[in-house]
């Protein structure tokens, strides 16, 4: 099986832990994994603040990138919906708008072939004891996309419960949004930064020193506010617990 | 605050006040978590509730589809049953339309049943503005009617009250509008319930008009349904010698059949209920029972409009039930004022921009007052897809397209504020289909790293204002795979 990691802009940019990550634990599951290098984005912050047609050329080009592989893996709940649900609708529009099939047939390939990490290591792997050490105590935000776009279900709680040392606390609120909504956090900045103080605190509440989520820009957003509110937890994304071992700790 | 909407600032901005009112807040954060709770409990009791919301989006798809049919339909039954139909094609016409029904009947006074199309359109302006009162019965619209307010949630317009705001406003205005507050009123339920009932009751026993909106019409028989919970709306619906009734045309059902869905699918979703506590159906009229002049007034007011448009279209099955006000963490801090609208909350983000068009900062503001979260689309009893027609309409704010507007196709130009935005989307779709400007961007940004500021001008400030930035690594993912090997060559990270 030919598996292409799609590490997404932000990962790539500014969270590249995150993406170590994801090699390290899939190499260890003996996947063979590669990382096509002409890779930039989903598109999603386009399509989402309303520039579908600016969103298209960065779905082909995903296409383009990704199309030849047999499967995608992401660590990003947001982005994986984007492809997976998005993509086909995309496809959809441009038809009903008059410009025939080719969008659609482009971006076909990659739709059902496009898995969010946890997805694709408990469906496709089929594994949930990832033989991961981790001695904290972590809480767990499901993000939107994860939980409501793709239905992640409790797929993540389960690679997290066969964590060694790990102890899992329950986040009161927790399918709430934590207000990061992409261009939300700017654009309606007051209400963003009411829903981040609210996730924060619910966080703070448990006790718990670590704060798991499976997407770094819902994670960005609330690190953010966590810094600044002055509570000291850290968010971590899902793959730098899973990647950890006993020889080998993540940070 | 006054009674309407118009000039409402865009959302951001009614936003930001809401935040900040520590009361607001509380009222909102309180009632909205009891009922999303309680919401929970009522839909889990039934194992067939998939199969309900499907068949009400059916139902609710399928006429729309045949609206100009089953419209008809219930004209024809109407007019059979004793009643008189009227087609108002927009807010003016539909306030003419009552106004001269109520000067007909030579009445100075009206007592009304919560209706959400009677304040979309403004009639309790457009009767004042004839010298005609109108009396708000139910508990919440009497509060936001005394208190000189604006409603800020589709089933609890007071939602934003709370009991100590309500015993004030009753006190200083009840005397103003009829019967005073009992002396000595103070802000237990039941005392504010019966100074309620007391001073509606005059009102109940002299109207000799009521107007009325509907859940619900059924075509078949040409029957209105009202659901309430308190049963004033039922003496509205029947003491009065005349009883007007303003519905959009977006309520229409086929057949009594289809009630058997709509009446297990709203209380459960609104005020979770089992059953609601008063239904009340009428037909025509009947002599010697109930109202002897029955008059239906057809609302269009953007409807036909928002019906072309394949996309926006299916915010026409709602049902009014507000699981998605009460689900929303973004209505839960804003409020429902900040939505400029009697419909609040994620539903009145995508029906207001498609009822009134875009035109309007407020208006151009809704479909972006949401993170996209889901939450609505999953409660939705009829399953609208909240979160599809934000995005749609975001397309129509920021890059314009076509659109019908007053029954004519035009082609919309993108509003006003978004130019800059567009030039960086378009900059940023030009970097991310070149994959080795992205590299020297990712290079030039890790090599500043030390420069970078930790408040940010321009539209970054709202980011840094209360919250930290990341840090730009040393090297990003993509170089690290490139001089690593995929991590096979510096031990670090890898060991394949």
């Amino acid at each position: 099986m030919r598996v292409a990691l799609f590490i997404t802009c932000v990962n790539d940019t500014l969270y590249p832990e995150t993406g170590r990550a994801v090699v390290r634990l899939l190499t260890r599951l003996g996947v063979d994994v590669d990382h096509p290098l002409g890779q930039t984005c989903c598109g999603q912050a386009h399509y989402n603040t309303g520039y579908r047609h600016q969103a298209e050329p960065l779905a082909r080009h995903f296409a383009d990138v990704f199309g030849a592989y047999d499967a995608i893996v992401t660590p990003s709940g947001s982005c994986a919906a984007m492809v997976r649900e998005l993509y086909p609708r995309m496809g959809e529009r441009a038809r009903a708008e008059g410009r025939g099939d080719t969008l659609a047939r482009t971006l076909a390939p990659v739709v059902p072939k496009t898995y969010e990490l946890t997805e694709f290591l408990v469906d496709v792997l089929g594994v949930t004891d990832v033989g991961a050490y981790y001695p904290h105590t972590v809480t767990y935000h499901p993000t939107c996309h994860g939980l409501r776009g793709l239905g992640l279900g409790d797929r993540p709680r389960r690679l997290l419960e066969a964590v060694g040392g790990l102890e899992l606390t329950e986040l009161p609120g927790a399918e709430e949004c934590c207000g990061f909504g992409g261009t939300f956090a700017v654009k309606n900045a007051d209400v963003s930064a009411a829903m981040g103080t609210d996730k924060v605190m619910n966080a703070a509440s448990t006790g718990a020193s670590v704060l798991c989520a499976a997407d770094n820009s819902c994670l960005m957003h609330i690190s953010g506010t966590m810094t600044r509110l002055g509570v000291g937890m850290r968010p971590v994304h899902i793959a730098e617990i899973l990647a950890s071992t006993r020889e080998e700790p993540s940070a | 605050m006054s009674g309407t909407f118009v000039g409402m600032p865009a959302f951001p901005k009614a936003a930001h006040d809401a935040v900040h009112n520590a009361t607001l807040r509380a009222n909102l954060r309180h009632a909205t978590t009891t009922i999303r709770r309680k919401r929970a409990d009522a839909v889990a009791e039934l194992s067939d509730w998939a199969a309900l919301r499907e068949a009400g989006k059916q139902i609710k798809d399928h006429t729309l589809r045949n609206l100009d049919r089953y419209l008809e339909q219930l004209e024809s039954a109407v007019t059979a049953a004793g009643g008189t139909v009227h087609w108002a094609a927009d807010a003016d016409e539909a306030n003419r339309i009552v106004t001269g029904l109520v000067k007909a009947t030579g009445e100075k006074e009206v007592v009304k049943v919560k209706s959400m199309a009677t304040q979309e359109i403004g009639l309790n302006e457009a009767l004042e503005a004839a010298g005609i009162r109108a009396y708000e019965t139910d508990l919440a619209e009497l509060i936001v009617q005394l208190g000189d307010d604006r409603p800020s949630h589709i089933l609890v317009p007071a939602i934003h009250r709370n009991r100590g705001e309500i015993r004030d406003i009753f006190r200083s205005e009840m005397m103003r509008w009829g019967r005073p507050a009992p002396d000595g009123l103070t802000d237990t339920p039941a005392e504010l319930a019966e100074a309620a009932r007391l001073h509606l009751r005059e009102k109940f026993l002299r109207a000799k008009v009521g107007v009325s909106g509907a859940n619900f019409m059924v075509a078949e028989t040409g029957t209105l349904v009202v659901v309430e919970s308190e049963g004033n709306g039922r003496m509205c619906l029947t003491l009065p010698e005349t009883l007007i009734s303003v519905v959009g045309i977006e309520k229409t059902v086929p057949t009594w059949r289809d009630m058997e869905v709509f009446l297990q699918t709203l209380p459960r979703s609104s005020t979770a209920e089992r059953m609601n506590p008063y239904t009340s159906m009428w037909t025509g009229t009947t002599d010697g029972d109930g109202p002897r002049a029955f008059h239906l007034v057809l609302l269009d007011n953007g409807r036909t409009d928002t019906l072309a448009d394949a996309v926006g279209r299916q915010a026409l099955r709602c049902i009014r039930c507000s699981a998605c006000l009460n689900v929303c963490p973004v209505y839960e801090r804003a409020g429902g004022h900040a939505y400029g609208s009697v419909y609040p909350g994620p539903i009145g983000a995508i029906l207001s921009p498609q009822l009134r068009g875009t035109g309007s900062d407020i208006d151009a503001s809704l479909p972006y007052a949401s993170t996209l979260c889901g939450a609505c689309y999953e409660v939705c009893p009829v399953a609208i897809d909240i979160p599809e027609v934000l995005v749609h309409l975001r397309e129509r704010v920021a890059q314009g397209g076509p659109v019908t507007r007053a029954g004519t196709k035009v082609v919309l130009k993108p509003a006003r504020g978004h130019a800059a935005e567009r030039a960086a989307m378009r900059a940023a779709r030009w970097a991310l289909t070149h994959p080795g400007a992205v590299r020297a961007g990712q290079r030039l940004a890790a090599r500043t790293r030390r420069f970078h500021p930790s408040r940010l001008p321009g539209p970054g400030k709202a980011w840094t204002a209360t919250r930290e930035l990341p840090t730009v690594p040393r090297e990003s993912f993509g170089a690290w795979w490139k001089r690593t090997d995929g991590g096979t060559r510096d031990g670090k990270g890898g060991s394949r």
